[in-house]
């Protein structure tokens, strides 16, 4: 589905990230691991053709990202709050999601249902905009609206982070059920070892941006990455 | 005195721009409560901040003037510098008004209902409250002494607002932000329109929901009275035929330099959502421009009360407007390209004006806008007749029109070479 080819990523002097190769199989549920500064949302944002690479390139299921913006109806993302339109309320976020990626209000509103134990309550008719959302609560609604439309990569970087640990639960719940199928690449970045050994079937070490581990996960990958990481 | 009778007038319409525009001090307090800083001291910090504010000392620049004359037209210098001293802590108590009411939305409108209202009453001879008011200020003038009373008011006042302030120092009551109240909202009328109809949504709720949007639209409309100065003659300078123009590309397109000279850093919080999601770039600027264009009829329609200075004022305007629609709607796009300026949508902080909004190259496309047409139509006016220019700039803004596809192209190529940059700009926060 994805392929990365020599891709790397300078500002100034300092390479940034540094990917040789990396082949990304339709279907696959990916995690990527690093400490801060280790080059991951610097690939999520080269994907989403939010930053331009120095050299190299990313194929998107056969399309090139730089050049051509025909992977967007395909592609959703959930990076940080700036995906999120502070002004409107959940619903109308979700709405307009929907109505740009060719969904109505009904086709919207029945995969909300399916959500409605990952929302808490917390989230549709609470007469609250946004901005006014808690941290967590934001990052429901901007994972939630990256399901919206069928799309066939999606890209949440640190999904975990601030949600509470029932979400946290759900959350996993939700990612394996969209992978099932191996329809769906789903990309994952994360600080939480537990969560993605549990969620994902690979695992890619990014340290100062270089690819330092890539494993197929087992049990003993939990392990590995704590001595990794500890050591 | 005239100024003393409309005195009271100045004092609410101070009191008005300080509502809509003066910061609260309470924003950058966050951070000082767990320092080891006693709350008064912090209390006495911030409201000494709004003391020194723009908002305070610019009335010196019409009292300073105003004192002197008064000396040199042989006012008793006593009465004079009472009346001064009673009237500077009238505008510092409405500073401290201010502080007071910020955000009680319904007192404040409450209020200005009521001065417009007496506005209008003495306007048709019906009731004026000048003549209630104007003895006091009078009375500042001929009793200096009565400065004291209104230096005593502020005094109250910003002990009032002290311990109103310091009372309320929790994150949960005087520090917590307003949270508005929100309803969904469909404007299902839009659907119609397809995509366009869902970023127009997006955009008229961009425009209701925010501080800054808000005010520049409010802003927008007062431009529509900026022709009165125009064609009423009150400013000579202004006589001059081409000036017409002039005017009426300003009454018409009020909206479009308010407005539209900030596309697309309206959007600049959630431009990466934007880039990645299924938008074509022209289809987000079709919406951007369909706004101006509607902005700039409605307000051409509005301005229609200029027929009452003649056809020929009305016809400036009316030809500013296709002028505006048809040229200056892709300039102010185009310009947007290059001012990488992110705007916080909830605070009206630099609402007029930006230094970095005003680089060279957005600097070189308001020629066009405003001094091109008053080539075209001095060309017109002088070489053949007044009517001929009017033509001129109306064909101008008709041929414009006519190019719409060719130049969404270009200016589509524009915001795509400039979108790394753009995105990386808005990263930086305001």
């Amino acid at each position: 589905m994805i392929t990365v080819q020599n891709l790397t990523k300078k500002y100034g002097e300092s390479i940034v990230l540094n990917i040789e190769n990396l082949e990304i199989p339709k279907g696959q549920s990916f995690g990527l691991v690093g400490n801060n500064g280790a080059g991951k949302t610097t690939f999520f944002s080269l994907l989403l053709d939010l930053i331009q690479p120095s050299t190299g390139q990313i194929i998107n299921n056969g399309v090139q990202v730089d050049t051509s913006e025909l992977w967007k109806p395909f592609t959703s993302a959930f990076i940080d709050e700036t995906f999120l339109i502070g002004y409107l309320t959940p619903e109308e976020y979700f709405y307009f999601i929907g109505e740009l990626r060719g969904r109505n209000k009904a086709d919207v509103d029945k995969l909300l249902e399916g959500f409605e134990d990952f929302f808490h309550d917390e989230i549709l008719g609470q007469k609250k905009y946004l901005r006014d959302l808690s941290k967590g609560n934001q990052k429901k609604v901007g994972i939630v609206a990256s399901f919206i439309g069928g799309p066939e990569v999606i890209i949440l970087d640190e999904p975990f982070a601030n949600l509470d640990p029932t979400t946290q639960i759900r959350l996993k719940g939700i990612i394996k059920d969209v992978t099932a199928s191996k329809e769906v690449t789903v990309l994952v970045s994360s600080h939480d070892l537990i969560h993605v050994t549990e969620v994902c079937e690979r695992i890619v070490v990014l340290n100062k941006g270089e690819l330092v581990k890539d494993i197929q996960t087992s049990t003993e990958t939990l392990k590995e990455l704590e001595v990794f990481f500890g050591g | 005195m005239v100024v003393n009778k409309f005195m009271i007038y100045y004092l609410v319409g101070d009191l008005y721009l300080r509502y809509m525009l003066q910061k609260m001090p309470i924003t950058n307090i966050k951070p000082l409560l767990y320092l080891p800083i006693q709350k008064s001291q912090v209390v006495r910090y911030s409201l000494g901040k709004t003391v020194v504010s723009f908002f305070n000392w610019a009335h010196a620049f019409f009292f300073v003037p105003f004192a002197v004359v008064l000396l040199l037209e042989g006012y008793s210098p006593v009465g004079v510098i009472g009346w001064h001293l009673g009237i500077m802590a009238l505008f510092f108590c409405n500073n401290f008004i201010n502080v007071l009411v910020n955000n009680k939305d319904n007192v404040f409108y409450g209020l200005l209902g009521l001065f417009f209202i007496l506005g209008i009453c003495q306007y048709y001879d019906l009731f004026n409250i000048t003549v209630y008011t104007a003895p006091f200020f009078n009375f500042l003038f001929e009793l200096p002494w009565m400065a004291f009373l209104t230096w005593g008011l502020l005094i109250a006042l910003a002990t009032s607002a002290f311990t109103y302030f310091k009372r309320h120092m929790y994150l949960d009551a005087g520090l917590a932000g307003k949270k508005s109240v929100a309803k969904t909202e469909d404007y299902i009328w839009l659907n119609r329109f397809g995509n366009l109809g869902t970023f127009l949504k997006n955009d008229i709720k961009l425009i209701r929901r925010n501080k800054r949007s808000k005010t520049s639209v409010i802003m927008s409309f007062f431009f529509i009275f900026y022709g009165l100065l125009f064609f009423t003659g009150g400013i000579d300078a202004y006589e001059g035929p081409v000036w017409k123009i002039f005017a009426g590309i300003f009454i018409s397109g009020g909206f479009l330099f308010s407005f539209g000279q900030f596309v697309p850093s309206w959007d600049s919080s959630y431009y990466p959502l934007m880039m990645s999601q299924n938008i074509r770039y022209r289809e987000y600027l079709s919406s951007k421009w369909y706004l101006i264009i509607i902005a700039t009829l409605t307000s051409t329609i509005l301005a229609s009360f200029y027929i009452y200075f003649g056809w020929d004022a009305y016809l400036a305007v009316v030809v500013g407007g296709i002028y505006n629609i048809g040229v200056n709607s892709y300039l102010v796009l185009w310009g947007g390209a290059y001012i990488k300026t992110p705007i916080d949508l909830s605070s009206n902080k630099k609402a007029f004006g930006d230094k970095q909004a005003f680089n060279s190259k957005t600097l070189l496309l308001t020629l066009p806008k405003l001094i091109l047409p008053l080539g075209i139509y001095a060309l017109g006016h002088y070489l053949i007749s007044p009517t001929a220019g009017y033509i001129f700039v109306g064909m101008a803004g008709v041929v414009g029109f006519g190019f719409k596809n060719k130049v969404f192209t270009m200016i589509e190529a524009i915001y795509k070479k400039e979108k790394y940059k753009t995105i990386a700009a808005y990263k930086q926060k305001v």
